[in-house]
């Protein structure tokens, strides 16, 4: 009945710990020191790890730059959103807005892309689907993925940040090619 | 002159004002339930794709609703309740400043209606993490700015009834872990309503035209020091019941009182930047900042839980042990009252606690593994783990026990109690295991739609995503039921159950004797300390509790499995830097 009473031992901190929890203890400690080390481990190691690189921008100013990149790369359309095939190492814009992801992207497979993603409105999330990677879009940022698709296929980028009643219609594609 | 009534057989005593906002705190609490309830059960209806009950615009108003009525207003009035146990009941001390007491419970009140009457208005369907620039009515910020000044007055008062309990001498000694673990939150929650201020109150400006911008990266950091932090309260508060419960129900003593009150301490340290693990895929931040707050930090508050995971069942076991029942490593498990809902809900939200919210929120706060985690349905299945099994069912287990011990009412549907906790925890547990898998395989959350009916472009889900998304639905209709016959035996004892007689001893039936007596003016005998230990003290170089270990080591391998398999996941997505 002590948990809700004054300690037994009034100098209860001086009274030792059991050999029980102090072996929990390290055991415990080296599994979260474990954990902390995998983190720097990957960046150094791992080949995938999140983006440091972002910028401020405006709507006016991103949107320019998605267009300025439409109007050099596009190759087609589908469902009245141009399609866009970036030279590989390229800088790739797209944006997020109520409800589209603007525009389709054609990539090719094991070539390394420099993504740029910001949102026009509202927060939006960058959900690449069936590969499930997951970025959050941010009105006023403008953040810089650098991505090397090395699988080929057509990939749904599903908005994952609720964005008002046409969340559920706001879907862009992908398409990596070989 | 302060009124008090004692309980001869819990040793507990009442002061009449804090009694009675214990009373009012924990029938607002379970108010909110009930609204969270309901609203709980549109909205897995309507993910449930076989189903799908409500339209966008209700889907995400009621949505809104369930966040904002489950994680902020029943969890927090049923901390001012708790609050008020742990300085007033437990210390033995009259409540300080009785009248803030009720400016606290009004201005809660006044904040919840609001917020909710703003919401069901259908102008403020922003969800509860309100991301601006998305904006909600002016009325539903204000609501939750009331509220929070409420709930900080609460705190305050608890402060000072620890203050006005040391002067007037009531107790002996240190104050009890479980005060210690009650000022841990409250700790926590002056940090948690101080960022919620300093966001919302700009938040609140902007809505009525007076602020012209918020920036929407820095709302987002802000708000998780109150959204995040806010679970934090929870955690500490919750493993102060369980520790309440093991004393009640076994007599159980704390295996350390230094280990665990430091343990107590690394929350207060260390939990408030875990609430960094929410932006790990924003931009503009960097890895560093990333990796200190997420880890070097937030695994120093891991490691407070793991030690409270062992320390709580192992003081269980050294109880249980003392009374005989030692054979073996798990008799004293086997042998627990797995029919007194006290106890159940106690160690259902123990174990999946530890199991499910603590392992899945460890791997999807890790600063890589969090980008095939992020805003999938893993995260509300993760914080369903710790907030809707741990903290309620922790909260459940109290109430159970409150019931005739405060409120002086039988409990009625015995039968129905008995087996409450194992439906609500066990359909939550369902629900939370299917939607973790659903959210491995990207299923959005907040979403009302996964075939995207009306998008210009598709996108199709695997199949076992639906059979996922189903299956946890149908769990969670189970917990829902569960959370209903909650709130029927609550309820109905409090207006149905037979009033307790003065000193009538009751809950016999759940192992717990107790009586209630008449108020008296006289001020209750100082707070004696716990009785010494018989032969052997702690400290010991034996293994006290060797089953408890053995359950510790299984939940350790669990988590480093769980935690390389994901690893492994990472590493098959496309090479991102």
């Amino acid at each position: 009945m002590t948990s809700f009473m004054p300690p037994a031992d009034r100098f209860w901190w001086k009274v030792p710990v059991g050999r029980q929890e102090i072996v929990w203890i390290l055991i415990a400690l080296t599994w979260c020191l474990i954990m902390f080390f995998m983190m720097p481990y990957w960046h150094i190691y791992g080949k995938q790890n999140l983006s440091n690189e972002a910028y401020q921008t405006t709507p006016a100013k991103f949107g320019a730059k998605v267009q300025e990149g439409i109007d050099q790369n596009k190759v087609g359309e589908e469902a009245g959103l141009p399609i866009i095939h970036p030279p590989a190492g390229s800088d790739v814009y797209m944006l997020a807005r109520l409800w589209q992801w603007w525009p389709i992207l054609e990539l090719e497979k094991n070539k390394t892309y420099r993504l740029h993603l910001s949102s026009m409105d509202w927060q939006h999330g960058f959900s690449v689907q069936p590969i499930n990677i997951n970025m959050q879009v941010v009105p006023g940022y403008e953040m810089v993925l650098t991505v090397t698709p090395d699988q080929a296929g057509e990939y749904g980028v599903v908005c994952n940040e609720y964005c008002g009643i046409g969340h559920h219609t706001m879907v862009g594609k992908i398409y990596v090619k070989e | 002159m302060a009124q008090f009534r004692t309980c001869p057989d819990t040793g507990l005593y009442f002061h009449k004002s804090a009694e009675s906002l214990i009373k009012a705190n924990a029938v607002a609490a379970a108010v909110a339930l009930l609204v969270a309830g309901i609203l709980a059960l549109l909205v897995v209806l309507t993910r449930w794709q076989a189903v799908h009950l409500l339209p966008a615009d209700q889907f995400y108003m009621a949505l809104t609703a369930h966040g904002i009525d489950a994680l902020i207003f029943w969890i927090i009035f049923f901390e001012m309740a708790v609050l008020y146990v742990a300085s007033s009941t437990l210390l033995r001390c009259r409540l300080a400043t009785p009248a803030w007491g009720w400016v606290q419970f009004l201005l809660m009140l006044i904040g919840a209606v609001m917020t909710n009457v703003a919401i069901f208005q259908g102008s403020s369907s922003v969800m509860m993490t309100s991301y601006v620039p998305m904006q909600a009515a002016p009325h539903f910020y204000l609501g939750l700015i009331l509220f929070a000044v409420g709930a900080l007055i609460g705190c305050f008062i608890f402060f000072g009834t620890l203050v006005v309990a040391k002067q007037e001498k009531t107790y002996d000694g240190s104050i009890p872990l479980v005060t210690f673990g009650a000022v841990t939150a409250a700790i926590i929650a002056v940090f948690t309503i101080a960022s919620g201020a300093i966001i919302l109150i700009p938040t609140f400006l902007w809505s009525i035209g007076y602020i012209a911008h918020i920036d929407a990266e820095m709302y987002r950091v802000v708000w998780w020091g109150l959204g995040h932090s806010s679970q934090q309260i929870n955690v500490a508060a919750h493993v102060a019941i369980w520790y309440l419960i093991a004393g009640l129900v076994f007599g159980a003593r704390p295996m350390s009182e230094k280990v665990s009150r430091t343990a107590y301490l690394l929350y207060i340290l260390f939990l408030q930047l875990a609430c960094a693990h929410h932006i790990l895929v924003d931009p503009g931040i960097s890895s560093e900042w990333k990796v200190f707050n997420t880890s070097y930090a937030m695994y120093l508050a891991v490691l407070a839980s793991l030690i409270h995971g062992l320390t709580v069942p192992g003081s269980i076991e050294v109880a249980q042990r003392g009374k005989g029942f030692n054979n073996g490593l798990f008799e004293w498990l086997r042998k627990a009252p797995w029919e007194n809902p006290v106890f159940s809900s106690m160690f259902i939200s123990l174990v999946v606690f530890g199991f499910l919210g603590g392992i899945t929120g460890v791997v999807m706060g890790t600063e890589q593994i969090n980008l095939i985690i992020h805003n999938t349905i893993y995260v509300p299945a993760h914080f369903h783990a710790t907030v809707a099994v741990g903290t309620t069912m922790a909260f459940m287990g109290v109430t159970y026990f409150l019931i005739p011990v405060l409120f002086r009412r039988q409990m009625i549907l015995p039968g129905l109690a008995k087996i409450q906790p194992y439906l609500f925890g066990g359909g939550m547990t369902i629900m939370v295991l299917f939607m973790l898998g659903a959210g491995t395989l990207g299923v959005s959350r907040r979403h009302w739609d996964m075939d995207f009916t009306g998008a210009a472009l598709g996108f199709d889900y695997p199949g076992m995503a639906y059979t996922l998304m189903g299956i946890g639905a149908f769990g969670g209709v189970i917990g829902v039921l569960g959370g209903g016959a909650f709130l029927l035996i609550t309820v109905g004892s409090l207006v149905f159950g037979k009033k307790l007689e003065p000193s009538a001893g009751l809950l016999q039936s759940f192992g717990l004797p107790l009586a209630a007596s008449c108020y008296s003016n006289q001020r209750p005998e100082t707070l004696p300390r716990a009785a010494p230990l018989p032969v052997e003290g702690h400290g010991s170089s034996s293994f006290e509790a060797p089953g408890t270990f053995v359950l510790a080591m299984v939940l350790l391998v669990s988590f480093i499995v769980y935690y390389f398999i994901n690893w492994k996941y990472l590493a098959s997505v496309w090479p991102l830097s």
